[in-house]
């Protein structure tokens, strides 16, 4: 039995003339729709200008995800013209004095009494901060207020307004500039609705991604808080290390983070959240990354010429144009409208010169490999450098011809723009991914035959360049050493059981006890090894490892993409490198991809705090439906290796 | 070619502005998408439609089933069974089971009867069966086709561990896991409750 994409029954004839029709639209939207001589030269306008309904234009059949920019599995948003609308960057969080915040002072305990307004805690939080014991000011110097709130919000001229929720009335929200040794204090306050237009659960636990947070202040999946709740969430912006291998330099330098974000972690909710706009930029420079590209490193200077961009796919309804999301879909959702910092395919202006990029990929399920593409010549290698995997620097740049993310993976590039001067460039994704099940074939498509994202038009004025050219090779970080002996190794397996229920080791996530405790302050080693058909990006909440063996590395084959294959070939390992030691792999991470039957292993030390904190599929629709585990952080840890 | 997407096409092409249909509310965007109102009959035999009786102003646990498995299906019904039970103790609000046969030509109503009193689910909880094409109209829409028609012909039960549970009247809406502890389960279907949206203290 065949059945179209109502569920109806059709003919094995039908079946696959919906399947042409899907190809037929594919070709048509990819032709961009919006000039009537490719309509001719399709066959879609008649002579009389009429449009000749091509077979299934209308259909619901199935249909990829592959390239193109529309109809994708059951998705099949309203056409909408690209480069229309200028690419956002959100605002700059402010703080406030301390007096200034809604409700009572902080504290150092949550704050259980009852709030006369809602009958509920005024906190939904349920521990001590744990960070004025150690010898951290509370409240913190710096103090914000941010609220979660369903706002209006534009993603395309063609579209209406989407009711999204936010944090201040934008998504991505606004960016928190941070900086270590300067402990900060936000008051996170749920004012979101409890009517949700179709997803979304008004219940949220904000998580810090990347960070080494005490657990109270994580962003647990199940530290969760209601509507008319705040949560005080102190993250003390101290480097790992400053209360155990490196107390005398307030921490180890070579573990400093960048470019970190934060996003809704509801436990199994986490996915309609994210995507209902809950994310945003939290960036944390130091003595080196400054911000300024005259001190330091010499990295282009911030906000001007350091730009945070979160990538993310969308489903929109054909009829109503507002966002949909796929609830009863556990596999994975792929969304044919790519949005950069909120708004579907924008345009960025640049000045001739080099910028720093944080990039983001916010998922909930699709895989990127992200191109510099430049459509008069689309096979033409754009390389570029690549200073970070994940929130932090890597010891050197490394020049790469693309970049892969898996969801929730980041990486920091400089493009020097100067040599593009009056150009139009764009940021292409060309990994191969057909659809929500599996992940990414492993395949590139040619230049100019993906997914382009963003319109990057190098027509700003010439100004002044102080930063380092990272062609000569500038020193970064070191790696911290993991050489000595793990305390033990952990093995997990990511797989799917026989009824479509996502496990690790065979089990189900629950918050409620700890699958395994870690000593504090103990190196472990961890192999993970991923299931027959699927991959999956593992993150690790509170500490950043470094991986010894299976690094995944570029997608692409020499068939495919044989112009950079031959010049980077040693960097197209996407089914794991060997060793973990060339190229952007020399580096810490917090999340890795595993790919069919990949095996990965890392080694990471679990220091200065103590806790719960989650493992788990960055894959938001796996996480949500319990491919995830607890592991707590403890004064004496157990010894299962296979918990 | 339906008017939608003939008005799509039209303004893609700039002839004229396109016009969106206003938004719907959450629980008919849900009703809209997943939930159509399909006759059917349960292990009692009184006929039923799927969203007016089964759905409407409820909070709702759903799962397919079939009568004589003798792998997964037993014993999430089992787990199932256990989760109403605590739920029974901790919360106020009533939750509606309901379990949707994949053998609808097998699974008569005396068969379903038979079945859920053999589990003791006899509270709250439907297992309904009817026309074949209605049952197989709702594994598609609830989501438990796989998207792969090839395996999807070969195992019909190959997403049945996800059991869907959900609040209907505020489109509250997610899957948890059949295998999982029961303890869990229970936990879980609360977050779609009013008070589960509250952090309570059971996570230690
Ligand atoms: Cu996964």
């Amino acid at each position: 039995m065949y059945f179209n994409g109502r569920g109806e029954a059709v003919s094995r004839a039908r079946w696959k003339e919906m399947y042409q029709a899907f190809l037929n639209r594919q070709e048509l939207i990819k032709a961009g729709l919006t000039s009537r001589r490719d309509l001719l030269r399709m066959g879609l306008l008649g002579g009389a200008g009429m449009l000749i309904a091509k077979n299934g234009l209308s259909s619901w059949g199935g249909g990829n995800c592959r390239y193109g920019s529309t109809g994708c599995g059951t998705c099949a948003s309203p056409p909408t013209t690209p480069w229309t609308l200028p690419m956002p960057i959100p605002p700059v969080k402010q703080a406030i004095p301390v007096s200034s915040l809604t409700g009572p002072a902080p504290s150092i305990n949550p704050n259980t009494a009852i709030n006369p307004a809602t009958s509920l805690p005024y906190e939904g939080r349920t521990r001590a901060h744990q960070a004025p014991a150690l010898g951290f000011p509370f409240p913190a110097g710096v103090v914000y207020q941010v609220t979660q709130q369903q706002s209006q919000v534009r993603v395309s001229n063609e579209l209406p307004m989407q009711n999204l929720w936010t944090f201040d009335g934008v998504s991505p929200g606004p960016t928190y500039v941070a900086h270590y040794g300067t402990p900060v204090l936000v008051r996170n306050i749920n004012n979101l609705p409890v009517s949700n237009g179709g997803f979304g659960l008004n219940s949220v636990s904000t998580h810090l991604h990347n960070s080494h947070t005490p657990s109270e202040s994580d962003g647990f999946p199940c530290d969760f808080f209601a509507a008319g709740q705040y949560y005080d969430q102190y993250y003390p912006n101290a480097l790992a290390g400053f209360n155990s291998t490196h107390v005398a330099t307030h921490g180890d330098i070579n573990e400093s983070l960048s470019t970190l974000w934060y996003h809704d972690h509801r436990e199994n909710f986490t996915s309609q959240n994210v995507y209902k706009g809950l994310l945003g930029f939290y960036l944390l420079f130091n003595q080196f990354d400054t911000g300024d590209e005259t001190t330091g490193f010499r990295l282009p200077s911030f906000p001007n010429y350091d730009i945070p961009m979160a990538f993310a796919d969308r489903c929109f309804d054909a009829q109503t144009g507002m966002m949909v999301f796929d609830t009863f879909n556990t596999d994975g959702i792929l969304g044919d409208k790519f949005l950069v910092n909120g708004v579907i395919q924008p345009v960025l202006h640049v000045s001739p010169r080099r910028y720093r990029f944080r990039w983001l990929n916010t998922g909930p399920s699709r895989f990127l490999q992200v191109y510099l593409t430049d459509l008069t010549s689309p096979s033409t290698p754009q390389p570029f450098y690549q200073i970070s995997n994940d929130g932090n620097l890597l010891p050197h740049p490394v020049q790469v011809p693309a970049v892969a993310m898996g969801v929730a993976e980041r990486s920091d590039v400089i493009i020097d723009f100067s040599q593009y001067a009056g150009k139009t460039l764009y940021l292409e994704n060309r990994l191969d991914q057909p659809n929500g099940q599996g992940g990414p074939t492993g395949s590139v498509v040619a230049g100019g035959q993906g997914f382009l994202m963003l319109k990057i038009i190098v027509d700003g004025p010439v100004v002044a360049d102080n930063s380092i050219n990272p062609a000569t090779l500038p020193a970064y970080y070191a790696l911290p050493s993991v050489s000595a002996t793990p305390r033990l190794q952990r093995s997990f397996n990511f797989d799917q059981t026989r009824d479509g229920q996502w496990t690790i080791n065979g089990r189900l996530f629950s918050c409620a006890s700890p699958r395994f405790t870690i000593q504090q302050n103990s190196l472990e080693e961890w192999a993970f090894d991923g299931g027959f058909g699927w991959s999956h990006p593992i993150h690790v909440h509170f500490e950043e490892f470094q991986i010894t063996q299976g690094a995944p590395g570029l997608y692409g084959s020499s068939s495919d993409d044989p112009s950079n294959y031959s010049r980077w070939g040693s960097q197209y390992c996407w089914s794991g490198c060997s060793g973990g030691s060339s190229g952007v792999n020399v580096s810490r991470k917090d999340t890795v991809r595993v790919i069919p039957r990949g095996n990965v292993k890392m080694r990471m030390r679990f220091r200065d705090w103590l806790g719960r904190y989650p493992m788990h599929c960055h894959n938001v629709i796996h996480e949500d439906h319990a491919m995830m585990l607890r592991f707590d952080v403890a004064t004496t840890g157990d010894m299962n290796t296979r918990p | 070619m339906p008017e939608p997407l003939r008005r799509n096409l039209f303004a893609a092409l700039g002839l004229v502005p396109r016009t969106f249909a206003p938004p719907d509310s959450g629980r008919e965007v849900m009703r809209k998408r997943y939930f159509p109102n399909v006759p059917l009959v349960t292990h009692e035999g009184r006929p039923v439609r799927f969203y007016d009786d089964l759905l409407k102003d409820r909070i709702v646990v759903l799962n397919l089933m079939y009568a004589d498995c003798t792998t997964l299906c037993p014993m999430i019904t089992a787990n199932l069974v256990k989760a109403q039970k605590i739920l029974a103790s901790r919360v106020t609000q009533e939750v509606s089971f309901v379990s949707l046969t994949i053998k609808p030509l097998d699974d008569t109503p005396e068969k379903l009867r038979a079945y859920a009193s053999m589990h003791h689910a006899t509270t709250n909880w439907l297992f309904v069966t009817g026309q074949p094409g209605n049952l197989e109209l709702l594994r598609q829409k609830l989501g438990y086709a796989d998207a792969n028609p090839d395996k999807d012909r070969k195992d019909r039960a190959l997403h049945s561990g996800m059991v869907r549970y959900g609040n209907e009247p505020l489109s509250q809406w997610s899957s948890i896991q059949g295998s999982a502890d029961p303890e869990w389960i229970a936990e879980e279907i609360t977050y779609v409750m009013p008070t589960g949206a509250v952090r309570r203290t059971t996570v230690r």
